[in-house]
C-alpha cells in the first residue's frame, strides 16, 4: 500500500515535470513577445506547428541516413531557429508593423487572422497527412527507476527547459541586449526617448519569440503525432500558463508551467475526468486571486 | 432609434418573412444559423461599446444550446418556447454569476478570464459521459404550441421563429442603447475614472452588460441547437468564441442592423469559401478579417454611415 502511494506520487511529480517542460517551452516565447510588444500573439500556435512539421521532416530524413545522433538534435534546434527567423520576419515586418499603436484587442484579432491563414498554409505545404518522428526517442532509450520506466528524451526535455529558463532569465538581467529589452518592457516611450531603437527591438523580440515557439514544436515533435490542428490547442494552453505566471514574465511562465504541469499530472493519475478542466480552473482561480498573474510589478494608475 | 429606422426594420422583417417559402432550402437553413449567431454578435457589440472583447462568449452559447439539448434528451418537454426560455434563463443565470468576477476585469485580462471560463465548460463537456462527451448528441425536433411541423415546414417554422426573436432582440437592444445605462457604455470605454467621479459604479454597469450579452448568447445557442439538431463540446471551444469576435469585427459596432448583416455575410462567405476552396477556406476567412481590420476598421456598418455622410455632403453642396 505504502509503496503504491509513493510510486503514484513519484509518477505524478515526474509526469508533471515533463508536462511543465513542454508548457514552458511553448509559453516562454509568448510571454516574451507580450512583455516587450504588448501583443497577445495567437500566431504562436502556428510557430509551434511549423516547428513540429519542420523538425518531423528534416530530422526524420537525417536519422534515416544513419548519421550521428547528436547532430540530429542540433538539427532540430537549427530547423526551429530557421523557421522562426523566416516566419517571424514575415509577420512582424509585413503585417504587425501596420497595426502598431492600434487597440490591443485589434492586434490580437490581426494575429488571429494570420493564424487562420497559416493553418491553411500548413495544409498546402504538408497536406493532411500525419507525420511521426519516432527515431529520437529510440536513440536516447529509457531509464529504469524501480518499477517505473522513464523516457530518456523526457529527462532531456526537462533539463533543456530548465536550462532555457535560466538562460533567458540571465540574458534579460545581465546582458546588454537583455537590459535594453527590460527597459522597453518597463516603458516604451521613455526607452525611445533615451535613444533605444524600439522598432529594432520589436523586430528582434518577435523573431526570438517565434524561434522559441518553433523550438517548442520541434522538441515536441518526437512525442506527438504531427498533424493538422496541433497549434489550436497549444495556444490556449500557453495563454493559460502565461496568464497564471503574469504576462511578460519569464519567471512567471516557469512557475505557471510547473503549477499547471503538476496539477494536470495529479488529475491524470487521480481523477482523469477533470484532466482538461483542472488547467483552466487553476487559471481562473489565479486570475481571481491575483488579476495580473503571479509575477507582475505594480502598475501606476494612469488617468 | 428613429421612426424611420423602425419602419425600415419592420418592412425588411416582413419582406424576409414573406420571401422565406420561395427561397431554396440551403439559403433558409444558412439564414437560420446566421440569424441565431447574430444574436450572440449583438451581445458582443453591447460589450464592445464598453471596450470589452470576451474570448469566451461561447460559454453562454454552449449553456443555451446544451440546456435545450438536455431537456429534449431527458424529458418529454418539446415546446419550442419552453426550450428557448430554459436556455435563456440558464445562460442569464450563468452570466449573472460569472459577471461578479468578469466585471472586475478589463482589456486583455477580461478576454483571458472569459476564455478560461469557457474552456472550463469545454473540459467538463468533453469528459462527462452524461453530457455526451466529445461527440455530443442529437436534439429532438421541437413542437410549436402542440403543432409538430414536418419536412420543409419544419425548416420554415424555425426560420420564422429565429427571425421573430431577432426582430424583438434588435428592437430591445436599440431601446437599450438609447437608455441611460446603454448610453453610458461609451464613456466607460473612454474614461472610467471620470464616470466613477460622477458617482456611477462602472463594475455594476459592466455586470449588467455582461448579463444582457450572456442571455443573448444563450438564446442564440438555443436556437442554433434547434437548427443544427446536434450539440457538441466544440460549441464552447475558443475557436467558436473567436468566430463570434470575427463577425463582430466584420460587422462593426456601429449599429444593431450591422450584427445581422455581418453574421449573414460571414455565413455566406464561409459556405462559398468552403464550396470553391475546400482546402483553403480558413485562409480566405483570415484574409477577409485582415482586410476588414486594415481598410474598414469600423466594419461593414460604417459603409452605410459613410454613404449617408456623402449624400448629406452632396445635398449640402447642391444648395449654395
Amino acid at each position: 500500500m505504502g509503496v503504491a502511494v509513493v510510486l503514484t506520487a513519484f509518477a505524478i511529480v515526474t509526469d508533471g515535470l515533463v508536462y511543465a517542460a513542454y508548457l514552458f517551452l511553448v509559453a516562454v516565447g509568448l510571454t516574451l513577445i507580450f512583455g516587450v510588444m504588448k501583443i497577445l500573439n495567437v500566431t504562436h500556435g502556428s510557430f509551434y506547428a511549423f516547428g513540429a512539421y519542420g523538425a518531423a521532416i528534416a530530422v526524420g530524413v537525417y536519422f534515416d541516413r544513419g548519421l550521428p545522433a547528436a547532430g540530429g538534435f542540433l538539427l532540430m534546434v537549427l530547423v526551429a531557429m530557421a523557421i522562426g527567423l523566416v516566419l517571424g520576419l514575415i509577420l512582424e515586418r509585413g503585417l504587425l508593423r501596420l497595426v502598431y499603436g492600434k487597440d490591443e484587442v485589434v492586434v490580437v484579432l490581426v494575429t488571429y487572422a494570420a493564424f487562420l491563414i497559416l493553418e491553411d498554409v500548413i495544409q498546402l505545404i504538408w497536406g493532411a497527412n500525419s507525420y511521426a518522428l519516432y527515431q529520437p526517442l529510440g536513440v536516447v532509450g529509457n531509464v529504469d527507476v524501480g518499477p517505473l520506466v522513464l523516457s530518456g528524451y523526457d529527462i532531456g526535455l526537462v533539463a533543456f527547459a530548465g536550462l532555457l529558463a535560466v538562460a533567458a532569465s540571465f540574458a534579460l538581467k545581465h546582458t546588454r541586449w537583455g537590459r535594453l529589452l527590460t527597459v522597453v518592457i518597463f516603458d516604451r516611450e521613455l526607452a525611445a526617448a533615451f535613444g533605444i531603437n524600439v522598432s529594432l527591438v520589436y523586430t528582434i523580440t518577435f523573431v526570438i519569440g517565434a524561434m522559441l515557439g518553433a523550438l517548442g514544436g520541434a522538441t515536441m515533435a518526437p512525442k506527438i503525432a504531427v498533424t493538422l490542428g496541433i497549434g489550436v490547442e497549444v495556444i490556449v494552453l500557453a495563454f493559460a500558463v502565461v496568464a497564471i505566471g503574469g504576462m511578460g514574465s519569464v519567471e512567471g511562465a516557469f512557475l505557471g508551467a510547473l503549477i499547471v504541469g503538476e496539477c494536470r499530472a495529479a488529475a491524470v493519475h487521480l481523477a482523469p475526468q477533470i484532466e482538461l478542466f483542472v488547467i483552466y480552473a487553476v487559471m481562473a482561480l489565479v486570475l481571481v486571486l491575483r488579476p495580473q498573474g503571479l509575477f507582475t510589478r505594480a502598475q501606476p494608475r494612469k488617468i | 432609434m428613429t421612426l424611420r429606422s423602425l419602419v425600415l426594420g419592420t418592412l425588411v422583417f416582413l419582406l424576409v418573412a414573406a420571401m422565406a417559402p420561395t427561397l431554396p432550402v440551403w439559403l433558409v437553413s444558412l439564414a437560420t444559423i446566421a440569424l441565431a449567431n447574430a444574436l450572440v454578435v449583438l451581445g458582443l457589440i453591447i460589450l464592445w461599446r464598453a471596450g470589452l472583447v470576451p474570448f469566451g462568449q461561447a460559454l453562454f452559447y454552449a449553456v443555451g444550446a446544451y440546456s435545450v439539448a438536455l431537456i429534449t434528451r431527458y424529458t418529454s418537454l418539446r415546446d419550442v418556447l419552453v426550450l428557448i426560455a430554459a436556455g435563456a434563463v440558464l445562460s442569464c443565470f450563468t452570466a449573472f454569476l460569472a459577471g461578479f468576477l468578469l466585471a472586475r476585469y478589463r482589456e486583455i485580462f477580461f478576454a483571458m478570464l472569459s476564455l478560461a471560463m469557457s474552456m472550463i465548460l469545454y473540459g467538463v463537456l468533453v469528459k462527462t459521459e452524461t453530457l455526451g462527451s466529445t461527440d455530443g448528441f442529437g436534439v429532438e425536433p421541437p413542437t410549436y404550441i402542440g403543432y409538430a411541423p414536418q419536412g420543409r415546414m419544419h425548416l420554415l417554422m424555425l426560420f420564422w421563429l429565429v427571425l421573430a426573436f431577432c426582430a424583438v432582440a434588435a428592437l430591445l437592444v436599440s431601446l437599450y442603447f438609447r437608455s441611460v445605462a446603454g448610453a453610458l457604455a461609451v464613456p466607460v470605454r473612454d474614461s472610467e475614472i471620470r464616470l466613477e467621479f460622477l458617482g456611477i459604479s462602472v463594475n455594476r454597469l459592466i455586470h449588467l452588460n455582461l448579463v444582457i450579452a450572456g442571455t443573448l448568447a444563450g438564446i442564440g445557442g438555443a436556437l442554433a441547437a434547434l437548427s443544427i439538431e446536434h450539440v457538441d463540446p466544440n460549441m464552447s471551444y475558443w475557436t467558436t468564441s473567436g468566430g463570434f469576435v470575427f463577425v463582430m469585427v466584420l460587422a462593426g459596432a456601429g449599429s444593431v442592423a450591422a450584427a445581422f448583416v455581418g453574421s449573414f455575410v460571414f455565413e455566406l462567405l464561409k459556405s462559398i469559401a468552403y464550396d470553391i476552396l475546400p482546402g483553403t477556406w480558413q485562409m480566405f476567412l483570415g484574409a477577409a478579417l485582415l482586410l476588414t481590420i486594415l481598410f474598414l476598421p469600423e466594419g461593414i456598418g460604417s459603409l452605410f454611415a459613410r454613404l449617408r455622410r456623402r449624400r448629406q455632403r452632396q445635398s449640402m453642396s447642391a444648395t449654395p
